[in-house]
């Protein structure tokens, strides 16, 4: 299948960006990131510098990929990150539009690539368990029921991608901070620093630049992994739960 | 010849790691203060051990060419993980842990250090626990276990098909928290590009950041690399796209030993190869293997018709199947280990009996289980008399239930239904047991340079067992390293810090930039990408899953001719001082160059078959490994230093004192 592709290219971080146009000749087996493989190999072949585009793993778990096509983060599908897509799902002679996350608290690094350590800052300010190496006791000390536990591992399945931010209106990470929030929160052994955690990682959020959630479910319908919008409600809850049940303020 | 001494405490195996741990030498509190370790790589093997490290108060570097540290390679882990817990009731033992992985390795690793794994395996899991990993629970709240290939016991802990994912996500909180209490500092972006050595010793590294191309100079008392594998050598992997050998290879070029580099694991079931366009293999869990059942058709027609798309695996009568695991290994069928049943998929499809276009394809089959589970289901629901619809449809939901995520997987791939169609399955290149020589302390030959993790060579012999990488990393960077790092740091609690602007840095420094401004020199034609799919087929034709001397002679011209082209042709562009994946890329592909030549140097010095390394020369009649332990009962560790024409072989001898070498049967 022969397409147009509009990729955003943009030299570096304080570079004026632009829309330029490519063709590339595709097959309907191709992965997304395949095609754009097959244009850079055409480009560095007549000696003109490759687009820059972030991916790693090319399975849909390790979060690194990131475009927006056609407008949307990770592209048409639901439930699919950018590497799993395939050229099946589009047309010969169709126009790709592919832009890196826009949003303040990821600024462009070079073409579709961006700074996402926003995230690992965020999980640095209260995302885990407090607990050393050598502390534990036995792993079946504590009894899990399994649905609770099957509910923090739907949360726990967050891949740090960004898309929720991308997808946002605001700009807002909500989605994201909510997973691990929720992930920790809903496990004995994460539940006993619930309190101080959901107050330092929603000050690190906002200290970030992350903007409000204002409820439009946008981040939902694009997250790869499906996380859910009940992840906000909890976090939500027990912020502000936190905020009048304990005396210490993180 | 380097003497390389394994340095195995005295004492009966079960008792070495105790008794060993409890009179090591120790460094007090107030000495880690001012002991600086530089840790490279954050996946499970580096991340665990930077997070255990900076609470035991040293003061950590961590290096990731990663953008996160939850990126690493690790996080694609599927199917689970190993220890010897024995919560199913079934007999495991920590020396049945130890027994298993030392036959599944075909008796090439060392006693005492699988001993340990197994026996540290167990704190593993409370561990992960106790950082809030969600393993997949009963429906009393404990623990649950499933089975994996090579092992008669169940004992794999899991996360649904995303447990590296899980184990990772666990490691990088713990790695998070030291990183905000100041004892870790953490670089992102920054790749090792040499290792810089001070009278013999591993003192630092030097770094390009990725975003600005600076040549950085890091110091510090010792270097622990936790870096990965190499299975990327052959460009399709089921790796991801950006793991590389250059931390490895660059220690090398520096004094330290790769140790049974020819060692690689194809895993049975990937999915197969669709087009030239090919960037990497995608694994499907051998968890799969509890419940898939494993054919190809009988008759040859068959074959051929599926081939050209005639005929489907459905249209295939059950009596026209030849569940050839079954038939061969009836003790272990579908679940043999993955070095035989790679192999044995490759037999049936050099016959001619493969079901892709390619013909290089069999069916994974979970027809049969779908039935079964429906109709257990039925009977557990008190649904009377179910329709075969109704069987199918509760069938389908257990096994969605238990490997939803990679059906899911394949669909998106394939395009294709597996509740409904078998999958198609290939071998692929999945794992390397090979990696830097290490001793018990996991230091390499090079004094104060550790190797932890899937870097290293040191517990899977020349095969790995399913659900046992991710223990081993695990288990060197939460349990090993954090002890054994004393016996080098307390001998060096009067060393001032190291100073970065020791000439050795300064040579270091510059061999890196000159290496940088050659790739751009040569300006030539061809990408780099392009060399590296050359080089990626040399190796899987030549070093694969079948070798024989003559190929590999040959193999060995093919990539020094390569090399030779790459060196005169290569065209990377843009520049140095910028973010450049181009050039990322010439750096690794460079030295995957050189890592093959040994590759295939270590395979065709030995003269055996074992695990993984299949030397055609030598089989038994029904096509079975065959094994020369009187000549090949060694580790044979590689030195190719910087200025020595090519590489040269030393070897460990192994010393079994509690296992029996037997041949390994999974009859
Ligand atoms: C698809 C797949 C599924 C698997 N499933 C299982 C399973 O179910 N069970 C199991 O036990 N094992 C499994 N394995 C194997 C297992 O995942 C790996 O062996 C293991 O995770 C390796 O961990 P590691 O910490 O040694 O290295 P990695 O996770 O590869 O981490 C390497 C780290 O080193 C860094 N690095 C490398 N080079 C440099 C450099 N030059 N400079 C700076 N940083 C560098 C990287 O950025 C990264 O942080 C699977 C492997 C694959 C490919
Ligand atoms: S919540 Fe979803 S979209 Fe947001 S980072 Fe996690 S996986 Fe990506
Ligand atoms: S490249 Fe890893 S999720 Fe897409």
């Amino acid at each position: 299948m022969k397409l147009t592709l509009k990729i955003w290219r943009q030299k570096n971080a304080n570079a004026q960006g632009t829309f330029e146009s490519h063709q590339v000749e595709a097959d309907e087996h191709m992965s997304f990131l395949e095609m754009l493989d097959v244009l850079n190999e055409d480009l560095v072949s007549q000696k003109k510098e490759p687009v820059s585009f972030e991916h790693d793993c090319r399975e849909g778990i390790c979060g690194t990929c990131n475009l927006v096509i056609d407008g949307r983060p990770h592209g048409p599908n639901q439930g699919t990150t950018t590497c799993q897509l395939h050229m099946r799902h589009f047309k010969n002679g169709d126009t790709i539009t592919i832009e890196p996350w826009r949003a303040n608290a990821f600024p462009i690094i070079k073409d579709l690539v961006v700074d996402r350590t926003a995230f690992d800052r965020i999980i640095q300010s209260g995302g885990y368990v407090a607990v050393n190496t050598g502390q534990a006791q036995d792993g079946n000390a504590i009894p899990i029921e399994k649905d609770q536990s099957g509910e923090a591992f739907d949360a726990a399945t967050c891949i740090g991608c960004g898309a929720c931010v991308a997808a946002c209106p605001n700009a807002s990470a909500m989605l994201f901070v909510s997973a691990k929030v929720s992930h920790l929160d809903l496990l004995p052994q994460g539940k006993v620093e619930s309190a101080k955690r959901v107050q330092q990682m929603v000050n690190q959020m906002d200290a970030e630049g992350f903007g409000n959630c204002t409820n439009t479910g946008a981040c939902e319908a694009d997250c790869p992994k499906e996380i859910q919008l009940t992840n906000i409600a909890r976090l939500n809850r027990l912020y502000t739960s936190s905020m009048f049940s304990t005396s210490k303020k993180y | 010849m380097i003497d390389l001494k394994s340095n195995v405490p005295e004492g009966e195996l079960a008792e070495k790691w105790t008794k060993y741990r409890s009179t090591m030498n120790l460094v007090a509190p107030n000495n880690k203060r001012r002991i600086e370790v530089i840790v490279v790589g954050t996946g499970l093997a580096g991340a665990a051990a930077a997070a255990t490290l900076g609470e035991l108060g040293y003061q950590v570097k961590a290096f990731t060419f990663h953008d996160s540290p939850r990126r690493a390679h690790s996080i694609a882990a599927q199917g689970g993980i190993n220890a010897a817990k024995n919560y199913q009731n079934d007999g495991d033992s920590i020396y049945r842990l130890f027994y298993d992985t030392i036959k599944g390795g075909d008796y090439r690793s060392r006693e005492a250090n699988v001993h340990r794994l197994a026996e540290v395996s167990r704190d593993i899991i409370d561990q992960c626990v106790a950082q809030g990993v969600p393993f997949a629970r009963e429906y009393g709240g404990l623990l649950a276990n499933r089975s994996f290939g090579g092992v008669q016991v169940s004992r794999t802990f899991y996360a649904r098909g995303q447990t590296g994912q899980q184990l990772l996500i666990g490691a990088y909180q713990a790695l998070a928290r030291q990183i905000n209490a100041g004892t870790v500092t953490m670089y992102n972006r920054h790749e090792m590009l040499d290792l810089v050595k001070i009278d013999g010793k591993a003192r630092g590294i030097i770094t390009r950041n990725l975003l600005t191309g600076e040549i950085e100079k890091h110091a510090a008392h010792c270097v622990v690399l936790g870096t990965g594998g190499y299975g990327n050598v052959f460009y399709l992997s089921t790796n991801a796209m950006n793991s590389n050998v250059t931390a490895a290879w660059r220690s090398v070029r520096r004094g330290a030993l790769m140790a049974n580099p020819c060692f690689t694991q194809i895993h049975p079931t990937c999915i197969p190869v669709s087009g030239e366009y090919q960037s990497k293999l995608t694994l499907m869990s051998e968890s799969l293997r509890n419940d898939g059942r494993v054919w190809v058709p009988k008759k040859k027609e068959d074959a051929v018709a599926i081939q050209q798309r005639k005929k489907k695996g459905t249209d295939i009568p059950e009596e026209d199947r030849d569940y050839y695991l079954e038939r061969r290994y009836p003790a272990f069928g579908n679940l043999v280990p993955r070095d035989v049943a790679s192999r044995a998929a490759k037999v049936e499809c050099d016959k001619g009996h493969g079901v892709s276009p390619t013909g290089l394809a069999v069916f994974l089959d979970f027809g049969a289980a779908i039935i079964r589970y429906g109709k257990s289901e039925a009977n557990k629901t008190g649904v009377k008399n179910a329709s075969h619809a109704k069987i199918l449809e509760l069938g389908e939901q257990v096994v969605e239930a238990k490997y939803g995520n990679l059906f899911e997987m394949y669909e998106k791939i394939t395009g294709e239904n597996p509740y409904k169609e078998p999958m198609k399955i290939y071998p692929a290149v999945h794992y390397t047991m090979g990696g830097l020589w290490v001793d018990y302390n996991l230091e390499t030959n090079v004094s104060g340079l550790f190797a932890l993790g899937e870097a290293n060579f040191s517990d899977h012999g020349a095969n790995r067992l399913g659900a046992s990488a991710l223990m081993q990393g695990l288990a060197d960077g939460y349990f090993v390293i954090p002890y054994t790092i004393g016996q080098f740091l307390s001998k060096e609690i009067r060393t001032p810090m190291i100073d970065s602007n020791h000439e050795a840095f300064n040579e270091a420094a510059k061999s890196c930039k000159a290496r940088i401004d050659k790739m751009f020199a040569i300006n030539g034609n061809q990408s780099v990408e392009s060399f590296h799919k050359r080089l990626g087929k040399i190796m899987w034709e030549y070093c694969g899953m079948a070798r024989n001397a003559e190929g590999l002679n040959k193999g060995i011209k093919m990539i020094q001719e390569l090399k030779a082209e790459y060196y005169s042709d290569v065209f990377v562009p843009g520049s140095n001082e910028e973010f450049n994946p181009e050039l990322e890329k010439a750096l690794r592909v460079a030295d995957f160059l050189e890592l093959g030549e040994v590759m295939m140097r270590d395979a065709l010095n030995r003269e055996e078959s074992c695990g993984g390394h299949f030397r055609e020369e030598y089989q038994t009649p029904e096509g079975e490994a065959l094994r020369n332990d009187a000549d090949f009962t060694y580790v044979a560790a590689w030195q190719w230093e910087e200025g020595q024409k090519e590489a040269s072989l030393h070897k460990e001898n192994l010393v079994f004192d509690n296992v029996e070498l037997k041949t390994r049967s999974y009859k």
